[in-house]
Parts: C-alpha cells; sequence; structure tokens
C-alpha cells in the first residue's frame, strides 16, 4: 500500500504561514522574474485565474479582486519543503521524495492500523508542525495512490483523504479520471489514446495489453498493470511530471563515511547537472535527502533532506556539486549506516525563459551529452588554471544581472534579520 | 577534568575547571534507552550542540524576534529572540506567539471560564479578552526565550 501526499498550494500555502490574515483570501505566487503565475490558493483558482498566465495578462484582475501577489521566495519554499519532507518520513517507515511538495510513504506494513485514521492523522501532524496543509491518497499503487491523492484534493467530501482499496471504489475512480491527468501520461500520449477512444483510466486499464505495449512501449504497459491493481513502480525515483529530475541511488553496500557520501553526491548532483544541460534548461532548487535502511532497527535509523534554492538558475556541474555538499555537511551525522541518497533539482526552466538573455551555448550545442560533458571539462580545466569563474556559461551568474522580486517576502526561516517580528 | 569553587553568593556558585588531568565522558544525545544501543552512540560527542538542546522540534521551530515590552516581567524582552515549537498543544498558562488582528503578539495563555485571555507580564499593559469579533490564532508555544543581558 502506497500513500501519496502532497501539500496543497504548496508556495501560496508557504506565504501565508507568515501571514495568517490571508488565511481566506486568494493568494498567488510568481514565477521566477515575476513573468507568470506559478501557484495559485483555492480561492485564486476560483477567481479563474490559470497556471502559467503571465501577470501582464490578468493584471486588472488581480487588483479587483485585491488579490496577494508573491514573487517566488525559494528559499523560503525549500526549508518549508524540508520540514513537511521530515515530518513525514518520521511518520512512516520508508518516504519517496517525489517533488518539492510530495512524497510517496510506503504503508505496506500498516495494514493493521485504520488506514484513513492514520491518514488524518498524517494531515494534523503536518499542518500542525509546520502550518501546511496536505492532502492523501493511499492505493495499492503509486499510479492509483497518484488518482486517489487527485480526488482527495477536487472533492470536498474525502475531507483531504481518499483510500482507493476495494475494486469498486478504484473501478469508479478511473471512471472519473481523465487518462491526460493519469501519472506519466503527458499531453502528447493522451493525443494518441483520445484518437482510439481511450479517454478515461478506465479505458486504458481496459485497453489490449499487446496494443498499449506496442505503442506506448514498456513505461505505457507498467501504468497500464498499476491502474490494474499491479504495483511494477516501487519506492524509488521516477521521473516526477512536476519539473525536477533527480539521481539517486540505494547503495549495495553501507555507507558510513562522509568522503564516501561526498563522492556518490558530487556524481548525482554532476549528472542532474548533465540532464539540465541535456534538455536546455537551469534549475532554481536543490534538494538532498540521505537515508539508512527502512529495516533498521529504530534507534539506527536516520532519514534527512532539506532542500535550498541556488542563488540564481543554473545548469552548472560544479555549482550544483558545491549546492549538494553545503547540504550534505548540515545533513550528515556520523555512525549510521546509510543505505540510500539522491539529489534533485527541481523549479526548472527552459534556459531561453530563465529571465536572461539566451545562453551561448543554446541547446543545440548541449543537445548531446557527451558534448556538453567535454565543454563542461574544458570549462573546468580553464577554471582550474585561471581561477574560479573565468569562464562560465553566459546563462549564470552574469555580473548586474538581477531577477525581477517586486513582491519578495521576507526569508522568514532562513535569515535572521528577516524572522517574524512579534508585539511584546 | 576536575571542578572546584573558587566563589559563592547566596544564588551562585562559581567554578573554575582543573584541567591537569582529563577523564572523557561520553554524553549520549539519545539519552538512555532499553535494548539495542544505537551505532551512532559509538561516537562519543565531541561538543556541546545547542540546537540540539533548544530545538527538541527542528521541523516544527521558528524563531520570532521580540519587539516591545508587554511581557518584561516574564523574561522576555525588547529584542529577545524566541525559539517558537509548533507541536506542542497550547495550554492555560503558556506562553504563546499568537496572531490577533492582522499582528503577531506574545503573551501568556490564560483559559478561563469565560473564554481565552491574553495576559501580559507588564502591569502597564491590559489584559486582552478574546471574542469571537478578534481574528484570532494561536501560532506557536514559545519554548525558549534567548535574551542578551548586554
Amino acid at each position: 500500500m502506497f500513500a501519496l501526499v502532497d501539500c496543497n498550494n504548496f508556495y501560496a500555502s508557504c506565504e501565508r504561514v507568515f501571514n495568517p490574515a490571508l488565511r481566506d483570501r486568494a493568494v498567488v505566487v510568481l514565477s521566477n522574474n515575476d513573468g507568470c503565475i506559478i501557484a495559485r490558493s483555492e480561492e485564486a483558482k476560483v477567481l479563474g485565474i490559470k497556471m502559467g498566465t503571465p501577470v501582464f495578462k490578468c493584471r486588472d484582475l488581480l487588483r479587483r479582486h485585491k488579490v496577494a501577489v508573491f514573487s517566488s521566495n525559494y528559499p523560503l519554499y525549500g526549508d518549508m519543503s524540508s520540514r513537511v519532507m521530515m515530518t513525514l518520513a518520521a511518520l512512516a517507515p520508508d518516504i519517496e521524495l517525489y517533488s518539492i511538495d510530495e512524497a510517496f510513504l510506503d504503508m505496506s506494513s500498516f495494514g493493521r492500523f485504520d488506514l484513513v485514521k492514520y491518514a488524518h492523522d498524517i494531515r494534523r501532524t503536518v499542518r500542525k508542525c509546520t502550518g501546511i496543509p496536505v492532502c492523501v491518497g493511499m492505493a495499492p499503487t503509486k499510479t492509483l495512490a497518484k488518482i486517489a491523492n487527485r480526488l482527495a484534493k477536487k472533492n470536498p467530501v474525502y475531507q483531504g483523504v481518499c483510500l482507493l482499496d476495494r475494486a469498486e471504489l478504484i473501478a469508479s475512480a478511473l471512471a472519473m479520471t481523465k487518462v491526460e491527468d493519469v501519472w506519466g501520461i503527458g499531453r502528447q500520449l493522451s493525443k494518441l489514446l483520445n484518437a482510439r477512444n481511450i479517454n478515461t483510466a478506465a479505458d486504458l486499464a481496459a485497453a489490449p495489453v499487446p496494443w498499449v505495449r506496442k505503442n506506448l512501449h514498456i513505461t505505457g504497459a507498467k501504468i497500464q498493470a498499476e491502474l490494474n491493481g499491479t504495483s511494477c513502480l516501487p519506492l524509488e525515483q521516477v521521473r516526477a511530471v512536476k519539473q525536477s529530475i533527480c539521481t539517486s541511488r540505494s547503495f549495495g553496500k553501507s555507507v558510513t563515511a562522509l568522503d564516501e557520501l561526498q563522492r556518490a553526491v558530487a556524481t548525482f548532483a554532476s549528472k542532474c547537472a548533465v540532464k539540465l544541460r541535456k534538455e536546455g534548461s537551469v534549475a532554481s532548487m536543490l534538494t538532498l535527502f540521505i537515508g539508512t535502511s527502512p529495516f533498521d532497527d529504530q534507534q539506527a535509523r536516520y532519514w534527512g533532506t532539506k532542500t535550498i534554492s541556488l542563488q540564481y538558475p543554473t545548469q552548472d556541474t560544479m555549482t550544483l556539486i558545491r549546492a549538494a555538499q553545503l547540504v550534505l555537511d548540515l545533513l550528515f551525522r556520523g555512525g549510521y549506516a546509510y543505505k540510500k541518497a539522491g539529489v534533485v533539482v527541481s523549479e526548472l526552466s527552459p534556459i531561453a525563459l530563465a529571465g536572461r538573455t539566451l545562453s551561448l551555448f543554446a541547446d543545440e550545442a548541449l543537445a548531446d551529452s557527451e558534448q556538453s560533458k567535454t565543454l563542461m571539462q574544458i570549462m573546468d580545466g580553464i577554471n582550474e588554471r585561471y581561477g574560479r569563474g573565468a569562464v562560465r556559461l553566459a546563462s549564470e551568474n552574469s555580473v548586474g544581472w538581477k531577477p525581477n522580486q517586486d513582491r519578495l517576502s521576507p526569508y522568514y526561516t532562513t535569515r535572521w534579520s528577516d524572522i517574524i517580528s512579534v508585539k511584546g | 577534568m576536575r571542578l572546584s569553587r573558587i566563589h559563592s553568593n547566596p544564588v551562585l556558585d562559581f567554578y573554575t575547571a582543573d584541567l591537569a588531568t582529563s577523564l572523557e565522558l561520553p554524553l549520549f544525545a539519545t539519552g538512555v534507552s532499553a535494548g539495542f544501543p544505537s551505532p551512532a552512540e559509538d561516537y562519543v560527542e565531541i561538543a556541546l550542540d545547542l540546537n540540539r538542546e533548544l530545538v527538541k522540534h527542528p521541523a516544527a521551530t521558528f524563531y520570532a524576534r521580540v519587539k516591545g515590552s508587554s511581557m518584561i516581567d516574564a523574561g522576555i524582552e525588547d529584542g529577545d529572540l524566541l525559539v517558537i515549537d509548533k507541536v506542542l498543544d497550547a495550554k492555560d498558562g503558556d506562553i504563546a506567539v499568537c496572531f490577533l488582528d492582522g499582528e503577531f503578539t506574545v503573551k501568556r495563555l490564560s483559559v478561563r471560564d469565560d473564554g481565552v485571555y491574553l495576559v501580559p507580564a507588564n502591569a502597564e499593559f491590559k489584559l486582552i479578552r478574546i471574542t469571537e469579533e478578534n481574528e484570532f490564532l494561536v501560532w506557536g508555544i514559545v519554548a525558549f526565550v534567548i535574551h542578551k543581558p548586554r
């Protein structure tokens, strides 16, 4: 049994924690450079404000309804994400960090418990510890848990918790879910499916298996099997639908030394950098997690994660490695036998849209990973000889470039001068 | 290491450390528990970590700066740093950071028959009774107060 815990309107909820007066007001958060809307509170959704809308197109609407508008405060969201994930990690034997605001929990050992009641406890605990509201979807497979979470979020009758455990519940949930809303089915695939009259998740579940395997390949076949209740995606990192890239690994033998972990983490970070360059993206946030085996004795168990915001959106190997190592220093505790670790980079944007002029090395130059590796190696060579920053991608940290962030809230949790002020 | 008392008054004893001899004593962060020892305890701690002492629930701990003198008799002064734990359940007598009508305020909670009161610790400030008209929320409980004496 899997549970997917997803934070409600995460960025908007983070702003509300430190500004409770916004409790019932519409809140939106803007992308890097205040370009478009990337997060909306329920009230903002009701006003008809769509995800991704450029601000200039809805300025009147925002003003008319006195919507609270915030620039994206990544240091705050990263820190709040770490808090939510640490809270969740203490509530389940194993956790998979899936995106900045979502995590899968392994509930397989919870058979004796009332799962719905436990899920409500999870919601209450996260809310109490962090102030962030979450929804919980539970089902025998991760794909179904995603669907359960969606229902928990959309339909108020669930009160934030949806358990799909019986066949008839699963069947009706699948019939209610459009195929493009199924985890892993993108817009492209859903066009292909719609053309074959496969419109709902139920249609996909019932489609002929050979046809699915031929047209949607192994991934599609797995999704189909998962919809039919056969778990084929274990608790491990799968490419998130939300914009993020993860590299993680379970170690063959446990790792106890910091330097060994440092090497692993550096490898993950540089793999993330390669993937970023391959798709011409830059990342604004980096998450690191390290953990011992969930099967260890309680005393010997440790799971730590931290999300930090990068100073500027980047795809640079060294920057990502340095950031990951910095976080590792904060998370590492001696004496534990680490079994897995991973690096997630998120809040990705195309390099051309990252608020600056086009990169000198645009997509085509970096399309091939070998080529980009060579480029990075040459750059690193030059930087080593002539000092850091002698050459760098045009995309990063060009002096004088500063994102437009007119409506930035304070860094409430990561800067002393920005902590909340209380009237004594 | 041995401590020797160098000065004493009715309230405080002052010690100096005798560093001529040393004896390493393990300090276990996890406390004493039955069952298997943690492998982490093989690593004797090498320093006292104030974070671990003051922050019992890291995921739920937040900080705030005090502006004002309404809690001065409770040892909370202007400029003090509050360590706030959101996990703790609010109970009568707790010092809490509350959100009241658009601003954060720190006061002692008093739960009485006729309702909840925010009690200042300074005779110059008035007692606040919370009514339905107030926008009110207990944001977190003050776990520690960090005060700089000079």
